[in-house]
């Protein structure tokens, strides 16, 4: 698309000399052409290097068994492209219920972090109680926790709780973290008082007051919160690699592991096994991208 | 009986509140306090207890003093681990404070296309860190696309993998591929900031590009520059999957790519695992993070004065 793009584009630039359409830049001055196509070059090159590599990873999934996958110079596209790999890799490993397994835990790991984010943060913004700002305090040094240095103490919590190998324990260490409250608690802060004011002198309580009014209000910080929790139970690697062991439970980033320990030599095999894993999520991310971009700003801000 | 804990426990208050009761606030703050609590704060403080035992997976354990740390001294393992993931800080993390600055540079005007180029540049952050290790492992392999690029103009092919020094650089490649376009987004949203005036004073005093650079947009950056070294430097640090995925489960041949937390990872799971021991790692690891960033915050501050 941006190839065609460019191409569309050029010429027009050129032409910019004599009509009145001209490409500007974002304070409307004027771009130079040679300072134009060199920028078109930069981005294309770092495209190259961003997008390719899952191209190519694409294309080697879906090169047939008789193609010579390690040619050179390589070849970039299948000669005969055929979704075999995708049934062979299923045959290999339960790729699908790793898949489902994976799904299970994002999905839950959304609704525990929004539900549990939103309400926490409510009562840390606009519940007035002795010992609010101890809670606040907590959930901050909380996040300042590295998990990486905490997390053989997390495996054996899960042992002494009988959770670990399941899913459920898989779950529970990220199931409402403590950035996403901190997160709803600035929404909530910056809501305007006053409309919850008057919902407290008309009788309403604080529930009704939390799911009525306060809720609604915000919205798009809860979709950051459920983009990322998605985001983060999908592609979390250590944690479930620690507290599975029985391959019927693995999620898909540790079926891939186990697929490419034992089944190293077959590198189609491997191809399709992160296609699947990595196709999901590129498609979240080209229909909500505006919250994810939202998402690094704001959690930057608090990290 | 933990398992609907999510719901479970948020359909309870709500029931109560509904009903008129006294409205507790504890109740909304409790699945989340909860939550921290039991998987966050007392495993923290149940690190810093067992780092000072000999507790294993299956065994209790008991008080030991400081015989973890004054293993560790001697341990060469640890060394080894402590080296690499030093190495992978100072190896990442000015590449991940210039690169990405240079890239928003480059997204920021906005011309045709461009919203394109910026989510394509996104696109690593967003795959899992096992599908960008093992995209490059297939990369790098010896047979892999660079080898044939590399073969194809002359210079013939090297062992990325095989190498214990070129598999550490190829690690910390692959960690500042995948950061890039978060930090870029974050430098975007400072540059917005940055008023055009003052490019426009400098442009005719006569600066260059170059110059203007680093006389108007590094200072106009530089704490975001500081926040993006403090958060690349504490997750350099804390680095597992890419080596884990590159180099093996055992750091490579004889565990020279091993990083810390591959230690801890190593040392404190499974049947066998040594808790004390690798929590007393982990201590270090704390450590070492927490000085990280008042490290960084604090080279801010002096800058300021």
């Amino acid at each position: 698309m941006s190839v065609a793009e460019k191409v569309r584009e050029s010429p027009a630039v050129v032409d910019t000399q004599r009509r009145p359409k001209r490409v500007t830049d974002e304070h409307g001055r004027r771009i130079r052409v040679w300072e134009l196509a060199l920028r078109y070059l930069l981005l294309l090159a770092v495209l190259a290097l961003t997008v390719g590599p899952f191209l190519w990873q694409l294309s080697t999934s879906l090169k047939g068994p008789t193609e010579d996958i390690f040619s050179s110079p390589p070849k970039f596209l299948p000669s005969d492209p055929t979704l075999h790999n995708y049934e062979r890799v299923a045959e290999t490993v339960p790729v699908w219920d790793y898949a489902l397994n994976s799904l299970k835990v994002a999905t839950a790991n959304v609704v525990t972090n929004c539900v549990g984010a939103a309400l926490a943060g409510y009562a840390l913004a606009r519940l007035r109680y002795r010992g609010r700002k101890v809670a606040t305090l907590v959930f901050i040094l909380a996040m300042l926790v590295p998990v990486e240095s905490i997390i053989i103490a997390q495996f054996t919590t899960m042992r002494d709780l009988g959770l670990n190998n399941t899913l459920i324990g898989v779950l529970l260490p990220a199931c409402i973290a403590s950035m996403n409250v901190l997160l709803m608690r600035n929404a909530f802060l910056n809501l305007p008082y006053e409309i919850e004011e008057a919902a407290f002198v008309d009788g309403a309580n604080a529930w009704q007051r939390f799911l009525r009014i306060a809720v609604p209000s915000v919205k798009g910080t809860l979709a950051v919160v459920a983009i990322f929790a998605f985001m983060g139970a999908w592609d979390d690697f250590l944690w479930p690699l620690i507290v599975l062991s029985d391959p019927d439970k693995f999620t898909l980033t540790i079926g891939l592991n186990y697929l490419h320990g034992t089944f190293a030599n077959d590198e189609r095999l491997a191809a399709a096994g992160t296609i699947i894993a990595v196709a999901p999520l590129i498609a979240l991310f080209a229909c909500l991208q505006r919250y994810f971009f939202r998402g690094v700003g704001e959690g930057a801000v608090k990290g | 009986m933990a398992s609907s804990s999510g719901t479970a426990r948020v359909t309870g208050p709500v029931a109560r509140v509904r009903r008129q009761l006294p409205t507790s606030p504890w109740l909304f703050a409790a699945p989340g306090l909860l939550v921290v609590g039991v998987f966050i704060l007392y495993p923290f403080v149940s690190t810093l207890v067992n780092a000072f035992t000999d507790r294993r997976t299956l065994i209790p354990g008991e008080f030991v003093g400081l015989a973890n740390f004054r293993e560790l001294l001697h341990d060469e393992m640890f060394w080894i681990g402590l080296r690499n993931s030093t190495l992978y800080v100072l190896g990442v993390v000015p590449a991940l404070v210039l690169l990405p600055l240079l890239l928003a540079l480059l997204v920021q005007k906005n011309i045709p296309g461009i919203a394109f180029f910026r989510s394509a540049f996104y696109t690593p952050v967003v795959a899992s860190i096992v599908v960008v290790g093992l995209i490059w492992v297939w990369l790098l392999d010896e047979r892999g696309l660079v080898n044939s690029l590399l073969e194809a103009i002359g210079v013939g092919r090297v062992g990325f993998l095989s190498d214990q020094w070129l598999l550490l650089l190829s690690a910390m490649a692959v960690t500042v591929w995948k950061g890039l376009g978060y930090y870029m987004i974050i430098y975007l949203a400072a540059l917005a900031n940055v008023p055009r005036e003052l490019h426009e004073a400098a442009s005719v005093d006569g600066a260059g590009a170059v110059r203007r650079f680093f006389t108007v947009t590094v200072p106009a950056v530089r704490s975001t520059m500081v926040l993006v070294g403090a958060l690349s430097s504490v997750a350099a640090f804390k680095v597992f999957s890419e080596v884990y995925l590159m180099a093996g489960p055992d750091g490579g041949p004889a565990g020279e790519d091993t990083t810390l937390v591959m230690l801890v990872q190593r040392t404190g799971t499974g049947l066998t695992g040594r808790v004390g021991y690798a929590s007393a790692i982990s201590v270090v690891v704390f450590v070492v993070t927490v000085a990280l960033m008042l490290l960084v915050l604090r080279a801010d501050r002096k800058e300021d004065a």
